[in-house]
């Protein structure tokens, strides 16, 4: 309670280092990967630019977790250190290692040199990151372009088929279009409160009478991050660019920036206190799941298939957001950690079974998989289980938390829209089941042995699915507690 | 309680999934696979005729309970525990599982390993929907039964084994979602998924709001119940899986699988919901009636003998639905015991349908006559099994519905007169099948060389006709066991009924 509280801290301390170590790590061996790329020779980099990537997001995971011994805030009240910054940070990292672990395979097959991609897929992890520890919101912009542009990058990467750029470039044009929404929310908000430090936006709000400008602000905000984990009615990318886009980059991009994005729209509906989100939620919640869904239930083409169902979940996760805090906050974090883990399994298959230069993509390729790779038939058809919701994988206790919290908050009318939904989502998923295990085999369609990099990622994000399943109580806790860190 | 009550419903359940993980394990040789199968389902047969055996006959309530936490949020225990309804339904499962291996030892010779997996985890996820005292367990098992005859269905059936699987899944899946909107408004409101709990809560109004979502609630569980039952007009998607299911499919899917709605509606719609269940039980009842004669009458018509054995089905449960909803002793004493004959009786019309699919590769009714020439045993047991399936006394299809019909009787005279008429329409279509089949002369001249019944065949034929006499000649075996659980499950009709003198 003295002078040194006032005065202006100049130069950073070790502490806030400590704040964004993780991130730090991930800025290292990115740069590493970028710097030996042209060294390495080009038969050879594969895998050994492969290991540092891998290395370096296990090395991100572990100063994430020395870094949870330090919780608090660093660098003049920017980032901020705690068990819900700490959840995000392990989910993107194990979403990066797994995702690095299934590249492994596929750019031998598609021949694709290998330098930049894992480089960015480490930079896209530490924007993604930072976004879960920002609390101020130029930080959080920055840090959702770093993330943003890594993946923009990413999508292009499989240069020789024309899709694949035009769903680069898709996702580069509206996705700006989206940042800037988001920009000129926090601009608004800024004119509203005079402030972009979440924590004093939301002291404000709750003190004054609401100024028109905050609703106005937090309605911007909600369109540019709305795009970004693709809900309607902001969602027509979606499909294109998971078509086009490299199926391990599409796992990751489902799930890693969505955690993120959603990590920071927790931050600013609940920590805010956002005022007027109910009933806009209450729409884009039904809106997406509705408009997913049924786009899904036409499609041939399995990435197109998961890209709707990913508008779908991307609204029953909205559904939460619409509940009160205490329910709603573990909801959704609970459910992007076991979304994370059944859609990046399932692209690893999907990436494995595409072979060279993805040809074996739609319905029809997967004709008799059961028969010719059971094994491989067993694993998606669990992940797909766990889509649906069917109870002892992770995905039932996602829907659950989520569809309790909104009970409990007395949203009766969204629960029976999400419930008739997941009805018709089931036929899709079951499609592809039906087609993989009760259709004679297609003899022209080639399965590969599965490698150990694949192996290794489909027995991670197996096992995480399950015990999600079996065993929820620890993860759901672990989320519930950081929620009553916030309620003050 | 011993510790071996405390967890014999905990192995009886989980064996057949235990012999499923080995089956994965084992060498790809068909022989051992059939072999080890049917160990294990033996195995735990003889295992749980402990239940039956160490039965508290006069006690009420539950044995063979146990109650351990599993999830701390949301509250769900591994509940488990038995009545007498419920146990029998658990034996009943295990005697048939046996049964169906053995059918499908030589009709089902490709994928064999994954057949008897899936048959082996089907098994578990039935008796786990009996035993499960907890709903959110109970709701797990009941969606986990789906997937594996969904399954065997689609992969081991016959011609439109596709669709039949997948129409199977969407209306099942489809309507146990509202089950699944109706348990978790109970929890919300109660915070645990215990039934006993929840029971209790209710009965004593500690449930908000209770009063306006009792109706929603009943029918939520109704619902799922119904279309598996099924009660007509959600029967659709049943004689389509009867046709295109394997043999074993059939067996389990009519044996058990049905019992699950009808159980359902006994423990859960009645227990939860006794006034709900007294005032919409008058359309219900409708419903079954003309579920009895619907079925019997489109089974009279069925060119194919597999599909008139699946309409005759919808027949029997209309039974089993009148005698719940009827709310008296004896209806619902022959209501549970129509669920058990019928599982043995039809399971056992199925084995036969089966081996006759296995020499001529068709149902058709046509393509016989005259059988009882050539294949003198057969014909034998399937009278024997088809007259335990109409109803003659002495055999166990006359017991329940004789039970079930007084039942209806006291309860309106016009529901008993209209039900008596199904015991009528059973004896003519199984009859006339029965002459068509195999009475006259022989009119394809390949039936002239059928072999007739095999030693395997036998074996499996065996013990259902056995029990089906003993069912017919010695009922109360079983319905001491069932009359105090029924007794528990009416006493809010009493009291309701007493409390409307009352007034």
């Amino acid at each position: 309670m003295n002078a040194a509280i006032d005065m202006p801290q100049v130069i950073p301390q070790l502490a806030d280092y400590i704040r964004i170590l993780p991130e730090i790590v991930l800025a290292v061996f990115g740069m590493i990967v970028m710097l030996l790329d042209p060294l390495v020779d080009e038969g050879r980099s594969q895998k050994t630019l492969g290991i540092i990537a891998l290395i370096g997001s296990l090395a991100a995971l572990a100063a994430t977790l020395f870094q949870s011994q330090y919780p608090g805030l660093g660098f003049w009240n920017m980032v901020q250190v705690d068990s819900f910054s700490i959840f995000f940070h392990v989910l993107v990292m194990a979403v990066t290692a797994v995702v690095i672990l299934t590249s492994y395979e596929y750019m031998a097959m598609q021949r694709i040199r290998a330098g930049e991609y894992y480089a960015l897929i480490l930079m896209g992890a530490l924007g993604m990151s930072l976004m879960s520890s920002a609390v101020e919101l130029v930080l959080i912009f920055i840090a959702l372009e770093i993330s943003s542009i890594s993946t923009y990058i990413l999508a292009g990467f499989r240069r020789r088929t024309a899709i694949s750029s035009e769903s680069s470039l898709k996702y580069f044009l509206l996705g700006s279009f989206a940042t800037a929404f988001f920009l000129y929310g926090v601009a608004l908000m800024f004119g509203a409160t005079g402030s972009t430090s979440i924590t004093v936006i939301g002291q404000a709000l709750r003190l004054e009478r609401i100024p028109v400008l905050a609703y106005v602000g937090v309605a911007f905000m909600f369109v540019g991050l709305g795009f970004k984990v693709g809900a309607a009615p902001f969602h027509v990318w979606t499909p294109d660019v998971y078509e086009g886009a490299p199926a391990p980059i599409v796992g990751f991009m489902s799930t890693a920036p969505k955690a993120a994005v959603f990590a920071v729209l927790l931050r600013i509906m609940f920590e805010v206190d956002a005022p007027g989100r109910v009933w806009l939620i209450w729409v884009v919640a039904a809106l997406s799941m509705t408009l997913g869904n049924v786009g899904a239930l036409v499609q041939d083409n399995v990435k197109r298939l998961l890209a709707y169902s990913s508008i779908a979940h991307a609204g029953y996760l909205l559904i939460a957001f619409a509940a009160l805090p205490n329910n709603g906050v573990p909801a959704v974090m609970f459910y992007l950690a076991s979304y994370a883990a059944m859609n990046v399994g399932a692209f690893a298959v999907i990436s494995h079974i595409g072979g060279e230069g993805e040809r074996y993509v739609t319905l029809q390729d997967y004709e008799g998989l059961g028969r010719r790779s059971p094994l491989l038939a067993a694993i998606l058809t669990i992940f797909l289980l766990s889509l649906i919701g069917i109870p002892i994988t992770g995905g039932f206790f996602a829907k659950f938390y989520v569809f309790s919290a909104a009970l409990q908050a007395n949203l009766v009318g969204l629960v029976i829209i999400g419930v008739l939904n997941s009805a018709v989502a089931s036929y899709y998923y079951l499609r592809l089941i039906v087609v993989m295990y009760m259709r004679d085999a297609r003899e022209d369609v080639p399965v590969s042995p599965v490698p150990v990099g694949l192996g290794a990622a489909l027995a991670i994000s197996l096992g995480t699915t399950i015990y999600l399943g079996v065993l929820p109580g620890r993860v759901l806790d672990y989320a519930a507690r950081t929620v009553s860190a916030w309620a003050r | 309680m011993s510790t071996l009550d405390n967890s014999m419903l905990t192995l009886v359940t989980f064996i057949p999934l235990a012999g499923a993980l080995l089956l994965l394990l084992f060498p790809r040789r068909d022989r051992d696979i059939r072999l080890f199968a049917l160990v294990v389902s033996l195995l735990d047969f003889v295992l749980s005729l402990h239940l039956p055996v160490h039965f508290q006959r006069a006690q009420a309530g539950f044995q063979y309970e146990i109650n351990n936490q599993w999830i701390s949020n949301p509250n769900i225990h591994y509940h488990m525990g038995v009545d007498g309804v419920s146990m029998w339904l658990v034996v009943l499962t295990t005697f048939l599982t046996p049964l169906c291996v053995l059918i499908s030892w030589k009709s089902i010779n490709e994928r064999v390993k994954e057949f008897f997996i899936l048959l082996l985890v089907l098994q578990t996820a039935l008796i786990g929907v009996f035993v499960a005292l907890d709903l959110f367990l109970f709701y797990f098992f009941w969606e986990a039964t789906l997937i594996p005859m969904a399954l065997i269905i689609g992969i081991f059936g016959h011609g439109r084994r596709v669709y039949a699987a997948v129409k199977f899944f969407l209306y099942t899946m489809v309507a146990s979602m509202f089950m699944l909107a109706a348990i978790l408004w109970l929890y919300a409101k109660t915070g645990t998924f215990d039934f006993v709990a929840i029971e209790n809560a209710i009965r004593n109004g500690q449930v908000e709001n209770f009063a306006g979502a009792a109706t929603w609630l009943f029918l939520g569980f109704f619902i799922a119940f119904a279309v598996k039952v099924p009660i007509f007009p959600f029967h659709t998607w049943l004689p389509d899986a009867h046709v295109e299911a394997p043999t074993a499919g059939s067996v389990l899917l009519a044996g058990v699988l049905l019992k699950m709605g009808t159980y359902g509606m006994l423990r859960f719609n009645l227990g939860l919901f006794p006034e709900q269940s007294r005032s919409n039980a008058w359309w219900i009842m409708i419903l079954a009636l003309i579920g009895i004669i619907y079925g019997a009458l489109v089974a009279m018509v069925q060119p194919n003998m597999k599909k008139l054995i699946a309409y005759s089905s919808i027949s029997h449960l209309g039974f089993v639905v009148l005698g719940i909803f009827s709310f008296t002793q004896l209806g619902l004493d022959g209501a549970t015991f129509v669920m058990l004959s019928h599982g043995v009786s039809t399971g056992g019309l199925f084995m036969l349908a089966g081996i006759i699919y296995e020499r001529r590769h068709t149902y058709e009714i046509a393509e016989f006559g005259g059988l009882a020439a050539p294949m003198p045993v057969y014909a034998t047991f399937f009278m024997f099994i088809m007259l335990a399936s109409v109803g003659l006394p002495l055999l166990n299809g006359f017991v329940g519905e004789f039970l079930v019909l007084s039942g209806a009787f006291r309860d309106r005279a016009i529901y008993g007169i209209l039900g008596a008429t199904g015991v009528i329409w059973s004896a003519c279509y199984l009859l006339w099948m029965y002459q068509r089949v195999f009475y006259g002369k022989v009119t394809h001249p390949v039936n002239l060389t059928l072999p007739d019944l095999s030693g395997r065949e036998r074996a499996a034929l065996w013990p259902t006709a056995v029990v089906a006499l003993v069912m017919g000649v010695a009922p109360i075996l079983w319905l001491n066991a069932i009359d105090p659980a029924v007794q528990t499950a009416l006493a809010p009709f009493t009291q309701l009924a007493s409390r409307m003198v009352g007034r």
